[in-house]
């Protein structure tokens, strides 16, 4: 990667201010039904967290509820003891879906920076660094609404690292792209990752986890199966359901 | 289909021979009604934005209201602004009434819950698929409103639109408020109203005919516009 | 290369649309002074204010501002103090308007006359008659076609006066043939003219009228349809509000003998339309 410097903002592992993120028994439950049950970890900075599991296992619930979108039915989240406010603020998500504003390219990325009050001197040079580590600089003035899926996956990723997260959130990113888009999309998460933003993410594809994670967390129907450094949990998987799930059995 | 020839030739003689007294009707047509529909775009697309975006107790009823006041019958909105407006109703010592000003009022109440309504469906819409990232990126309620009324914009010009075609066709309501006064608040409508009154039916058809033709221009105006708009920023 | 906001175009077209409406003057909302009179339908339909209000407005420097609208509901605006000077045509209803103190300085003006129109194939046989109740008891016992205003105008309140002198009292909820339209005299006219029906109307409207077809003039000439004008001022020690100083120079100049020689020359197709009576 030619990209420029690392932007002063990107928090190291030593300066964090919202890590350790600590979950505590967390359970939500919408229409009578227990969609995460009891669900316990700790997540320290400077690290590359994967939440695997097949589909709907709960895995994206996990994420809104980390990121403050949801309110948990019981349990606590804590962002180092910040409020949900406070602690949204440090950090990003990228949706599955992500949804970008009727307007050009740079705009979409401008837009966080107006939200959040960065200075106005600063805003211009973040967008500029954003496009251009997202390779999205000669769509600048581009309708975001045109991009495709790839293109606006990078977009919403642009859009994050703008804002200069402690941790970036991304809820299974390359679930619609094609190889090619999911590679630089990797490229793009390894860099923010090795900048010292701590990553947590979603997905159901067990050969990006190989690829990514430095640390897994295993979610089956609700229930925190495994939580394990990457390296022991796709050679020792404990429980029958991770064995299973890396054997490609199908999860019921 | 005699007296329809009739009046199209009127029509097209009026616009060819355009006459002071014509102008100055079709120029405060306009000039009311697009005070009103400025005015009526400042308070009803907040408004809309409002209702779609924050919760509050009794939100479905301002829904099911606004709804209900897009078919506010003219006459009982100009009877209800004359009274007020009246030197012996509560606002008479401003002496609005028989103005134009009185004009524009009571064509923004009427416009107000149509383009409140339709901004309403329109933001309300956006919201749902919005909500979520915005509010990740840090939005507040104020700001996702303003934000879904911009990315919402080529849709909401159906609703200016819908308020604009409203006011300028309005007559129930002008003529009560206005009072029809002769180079003063008469207006296409009233103007028609009063020819037809006087039984120069092609004569009236024929100011129709330039009103709608005037209206029709206004509304491709703004459609090409939006077209165009669209095609740009997707 | 630039991130800033970019210069929209439909905000650009919108707000060049806006601008000169909002400032543009309206058409005519000069600082000069004016005052509201609310008037009958017939003397602005008959085109007689379009002739002396310039006049008016020339001698005396003011605007008048005519809200032409019934009789009943002109008194009524006099009554709410939304106007300065009344001029309509229903004499013993002003006098008891007058009497209850709503106006003042109730003047004969000018008078002209009511006649009864109906389709040239004339079903119930009154042409040519001069006496208007028994014409309406024609009507009456003919069951033809008969529309009322129905809207307390000065012509209304006549033509139940001249059911009242032949005897009858139609009622529309019960006689088929006797119709309101709770129109003015020109929608009333227009509709008259396509159900080929009766309809009393004042002569300067009959004679402005311009929708005519089939119908025309089959009583006339009649002291019971003498049709008398008057002017008032509003009262102003219920409506303070009211400019009665300038209202009473436009009574003044309209009760004048130079006003009375205005209305007299007032002419449409070759006919005069109005004749003044004002006592000097």
């Amino acid at each position: 990667m030619d990209a420029p410097s690392p932007p002063t903002g990107h928090a190291g592992a030593s300066a964090s201010h919202t890590l350790p993120l600590s979950v505590d028994r967390l359970c939500y439950r919408a229409d009578g039904r227990e969609l995460l049950s009891a669900v316990s970890f700790a997540v320290q900075a400077d690290t590359f967290n994967v939440i695997l599991g097949p589909n709907g296992a709960g895995k994206s619930l996990l994420l809104r509820l980390c990121h403050g979108l949801l309110r948990p039915s019981s349990g606590r989240i804590s962002w180092r003891g910040l409020s949900p406010a406070q602690a949204r603020a440090r950090h990003a998500m990228v949706f599955q879906h992500p949804v970008v504003l009727r307007r050009s390219v740079a705009a979409n990325v401008y837009y966080p920076l107006a939200v959040r009050h960065v200075p106005r001197s600063e805003r211009r040079d973040r967008v500029r660094e954003a496009l251009e580590v997202t390779n999205l600089a000669h769509l600048a003035h581009a309708p975001a609404t045109r991009l495709s899926g790839g293109e606006q996956q990078r977009l919403a990723l642009a859009r994050a690292w703008a804002l200069r997260p402690e941790v970036v959130l991304l809820d299974e990113p390359s679930a619609n792209l094609d190889p090619r888009a999911t590679l630089d999309l990797e490229t793009l998460v390894n860099t923010m990752r090795t900048r010292g933003t701590a990553v947590i993410m979603t997905t159901h594809d067990l050969a990006q986890a190989r690829r990514l994670s430095e640390r897994v967390l295993f979610l089956n129907r609700g229930r925190l199966l495994e939580d394990a450094a990457a390296r022991d949990f796709f050679i020792r998987p404990a429980s029958p359901e991770a064995q299973a799930f890396l054997a490609g059995e199908l999860l019921a | 289909m005699d007296g329809l020839g009739a009046s199209v030739l009127t029509a097209i003689h009026l616009i060819l021979h355009l006459n002071h007294d014509l102008l100055g009707i079709i120029v405060l047509s306009f000039q009311v009604s697009l005070v009103a529909l400025a005015f009526g775009c400042i308070i009803a697309l907040p408004l809309g934005a409002a209702v779609a975006v924050l919760r509050f107790p009794g939100r479905g009823l301002v829904v099911a209201a606004l709804n209900a006041a897009m078919g506010l019958p003219g006459v009982v909105v100009g009877l209800v602004v004359y009274l007020l407006l009246s030197r012996s109703g509560p606002f008479g010592e401003l002496g609005l009434l028989f103005t134009p000003s009185a004009m524009v009022i009571a064509q923004c109440v009427l416009i107000v819950p149509i383009i409140a309504a339709l901004t309403y469906q329109t933001v309300a819409d956006l919201h749902e698929k919005y909500d979520e990232q915005l509010r990740s990126l840090g939005s507040g309620r104020l700001r996702t409103m303003f934000t879904l009324l911009w990315d919402g914009r080529f849709s909401l010009v159906t609703a200016v639109l819908a308020g604009f075609g409203r006011a300028i066709a309005e007559v129930g309501t002008v003529i009560i408020v206005g009072g029809n006064i002769n180079h003063y608040t008469r207006v296409m409508t009233t103007a028609i109203a009063l020819e037809s009154m006087r039984g120069d039916l092609p004569l009236a058809v024929a100011l129709g005919i330039v009103l709608i033709v005037l209206a029709l221009g206004i509304t491709l105006l703004a459609q090409v516009v939006r077209d165009a708009a669209s095609r740009r920023y997707g | 290369m630039t991130y800033s906001k970019r210069f929209s175009a439909p905000l650009a077209i919108v707000v060049v649309c806006l601008l000169p409406s909002v400032f543009a003057q309206p058409a005519r909302a000069s600082d000069k002074p004016f005052i509201i009179v609310a008037s009958t339908t017939s003397t602005q339909n008959s085109g007689l204010f379009g002739y002396i209000l310039p006049k008016i407005e020339k001698d005396l420097g003011i605007d008048i501002r005519v809200v032409a609208v019934g009789t009943g509901a002109a008194l009524d605006m006099g009554k709410r103090c939304d106007a300065d000077a009344l001029l309509v045509h229903a004499k013993q209803a002003e006098l008891k308007y007058v009497a209850a103190g709503f106006g003042i300085d109730r003047h004969d003006l000018m008078y002209n006359d009511f006649v009864i129109v109906g389709p040239s194939s004339d079903p119930a046989h009154i042409g040519g008659m001069n006496n208007p109740a028994a014409a309406f008891k024609k009507i009456y016992h003919d069951k033809a076609i008969f529309l009322s205003r129905g809207d307390d105008s000065g012509t209304n309140i006549r033509e139940l006066a001249l059911w009242k002198t032949a005897g009858l009292t139609p009622m529309s909820a019960r006689d088929a043939w006797y119709k309101e339209t709770g129109s003015g005299m020109g929608a009333t006219l227009n509709t008259a003219r396509e159900m080929d029906a009766y309809t009393l109307t004042d002569r300067a409207t009959w004679i402005s009228f311009k929708n005519k077809g089939d119908l025309k003039i089959l009583v006339q000439g009649s002291p019971q349809l003498y049709n008398q004008y008057g002017v008032m001022l509003v009262n102003p020690a219920r409506c303070p509000e009211t400019k009665v100083a300038l209202a009473r120079k436009f009574m003044d100049w309209l009760l004048s003998a130079h006003g009375q020689h205005v209305i007299a020359s007032y002419r449409l197709d070759g006919r005069q339309l109005f004749h003044p009576d004002a006592k000097q």
